[in-house]
């Protein structure tokens, strides 16, 4: 009993720190442009794809992982500029349909230049590996994702409050025009949002294909859904609130997975979106509401 | 110092303010006047850049600014306290004070002094220095507003309404602390909605109405002449 118990905790933490990196990843950018951006998904595609083509060089895993992150920052850092910045003061419904663009237009590269099949992406032998605790045997890449999870969040709790480009980037979430009175320079402070969140995304990548082992131009379209379903839950603009709907997603979906009966696991998803309709009739706004409005840029 | 030549800034189809000249002098406190919507706070926030105007031109000591962002604005020396106060509530007042240095992040020492100079001016901000600003009363936040106005070093600042739904001893409070402010030397551009206050310190006066200037003078002259009530109430 206490067994599964722990497995069902570790497995809930393991999930739950996947999505909260990457309902941060998507809160970030939405905190401070009120935008969502359609093409996150696709970062982590990019960093799938960059393990891929690196498979076989004679670089050591952790050098591969750090090129994958850097094409995901760069990536996020290339939709701003392509898909934001050009239309990003006219209108919303530009933002929207350019940010949907970059993300068919990345896949569809992925579909033409490399294969519309699955691609294995190069893990570290450390990924297969498990350790046993008491009587559970816990895979060491679980434990992997929840330690690299708490590193990455005190990392980035720490610069938001202690650095001056933290604490310019929390203010631009709450008042960016305010934040751009006091002399904040707009792009920097946009650029570094989607550069935070390529680097989330970068991580996520790794753990996230460390459980399925290959890449299909696809695989972004299911992180993009759970952080947006994690997001609405947490508060969208809030970055703890971010954090917290993650963990909550996981919860429900690893407790669906446990209890529900074999026939009915099908259909797991619709349970837990139900669960979601009511949290969100419960609290409309999300668990955590974010800070005091300011007007949309 | 600031001269604003025939100013036109729209909201979509509306023109806010449609020919608005002003001229202010190093030291000067002046004072803009009008109705409610007669383009003061538009004016302002045009000054500081967050506006973008259609027509007319914005120059500050010799130098065109009017197609400025603001954040190329407050470089220049002109710091905007607004209407809307736009405090970080969030953010503690100490950080909220950091980022009204912004621009100097890499003068340590003089964030330092500046830091002192600010609590010498507002005691209460050092006694609420960690506190979020969210959680402070109407007059502290008009203070940490301009608190965090000033920490940019401006020689010209605006104020838009800052006695604007505080109690009466407070808003004698704010118009103390801008007297002496006015004492340092500094240029202040002052919209208020409290008239008698706002003439009685201010050098000179410009009233506006819908979107025009329609009086200008001595602070002294506009506030004897005896249409300004009806000017002010937009009639």
């Amino acid at each position: 009993m206490i067994a599964v118990f722990v497995q069902f905790i570790v497995d809930a933490l393991t999930l739950g720190s996947l999505y909260a990196l990457m309902a941060l990843g998507l809160v970030i950018v939405y905190g401070i442009l009120r935008l969502v951006n359609f093409a996150y998904g696709e970062l982590i595609m990019v960093a799938g794809y960059s393990l891929y083509l690196l498979n076989g060089s004679p670089l050591p895993w952790l050098v591969m992982a750090a090129m994958a992150i850097i094409m995901a920052v760069l990536t996020g850092i290339a939709t701003e500029y392509v898909a934001f910045r050009p239309v990003r003061e006219r209108s919303v419904t530009a933002v929207l349909i350019t940010s949907f663009a970059f993300s068919t237009l990345l896949q569809n590269a992925a579909l033409l230049f490399i294969s519309p099949r699955s691609r294995p992406v190069p893990l570290p032998e450390l990924f297969s590996k498990t350790v046993q605790f008491a009587d559970v045997i816990i895979p060491v890449r679980n434990l992997l994702t929840i330690g690299c999870t708490v590193v990455l969040l005190a990392l980035f709790a720490l610069i938001l409050r202690r650095t001056v480009l933290g604490i310019a980037l929390r203010a631009a979430a709450s008042q960016f025009r305010m934040a751009r009175m006091l002399g904040v320079p707009a792009n920097l402070i946009i650029s570094t949002a989607f550069a935070i969140s390529g680097l989330f995304a970068g991580v996520v990548s790794l753990f996230w294909l460390g459980r399925i082992g290959s890449v299909v131009p696809s695989i972004g379209l299911e992180p993009l859904l759970v952080a947006f379903i994690a997001t609405v839950i947490g508060g969208m603009r809030s970055l703890p609130g971010a954090v917290f709907g993650g963990y909550a997603l996981a919860l429900i979906d690893t407790s669906f997975n446990y209890l529900l009966p074999q026939d009915l696991l099908a259909f797991r998803d619709a349970f837990t979106f139900s669960i979601v309709i009511f949290i969100l009739l419960w609290r409309p706004e999300g668990m955590i509401a974010g800070p005091v409005s300011g007007k949309r840029t | 110092m600031l001269e604003v030549q025939n100013l036109e800034v729209c909201y979509g189809a509306i023109k806010a303010v449609k020919k608005v000249d002003l001229l202010i002098q190093q030291g000067e406190l002046v004072a803009l006047l009008g109705a409610n919507g007669a383009g003061k706070s538009t004016t302002l926030l045009s000054i500081a850049g967050a506006l973008k105007s259609s027509r007319g031109s914005i120059q500050f000591e010799g130098e065109d600014i009017t197609a400025l962002s603001p954040e190329q604005v407050v470089r220049k020396g002109i710091a905007m306290v607004p209407e809307t106060r736009d405090v970080f509530a969030d953010l503690t007042v100490r950080e909220n004070l950091r980022l009204g240095a912004f621009i100097h992040r890499g003068d340590t020492e003089g964030f330092s002094r500046d830091l002192n100079r600010i609590h010498s001016l507002f005691p209460i901000l050092q006694t609420r220095a960690s506190q979020p600003a969210g959680t402070l009363s109407g007059g502290e936040q008009q203070m940490l507003v301009i608190a965090r106005a000033l920490m940019s070093r401006p020689r010209l600042l605006l104020l838009d309404e800052p006695s604007l739904g505080l109690a009466p001893t407070l808003v004698e409070q704010i118009f103390e602390l801008i007297r002496k402010l006015q004492q340092t030397g500094l240029t202040i551009l002052l919209v208020e909605q409290n008239a008698s206050i706002a003439l009685s310190m201010a050098d000179r006066a410009y009233v506006l109405a819908l979107g025009v200037v329609a009086t200008t003078g001595n602070a002294a002259d506009i506030a004897a002449s005896s249409d300004l009530r009806a000017i002010y109430l937009g009639t």
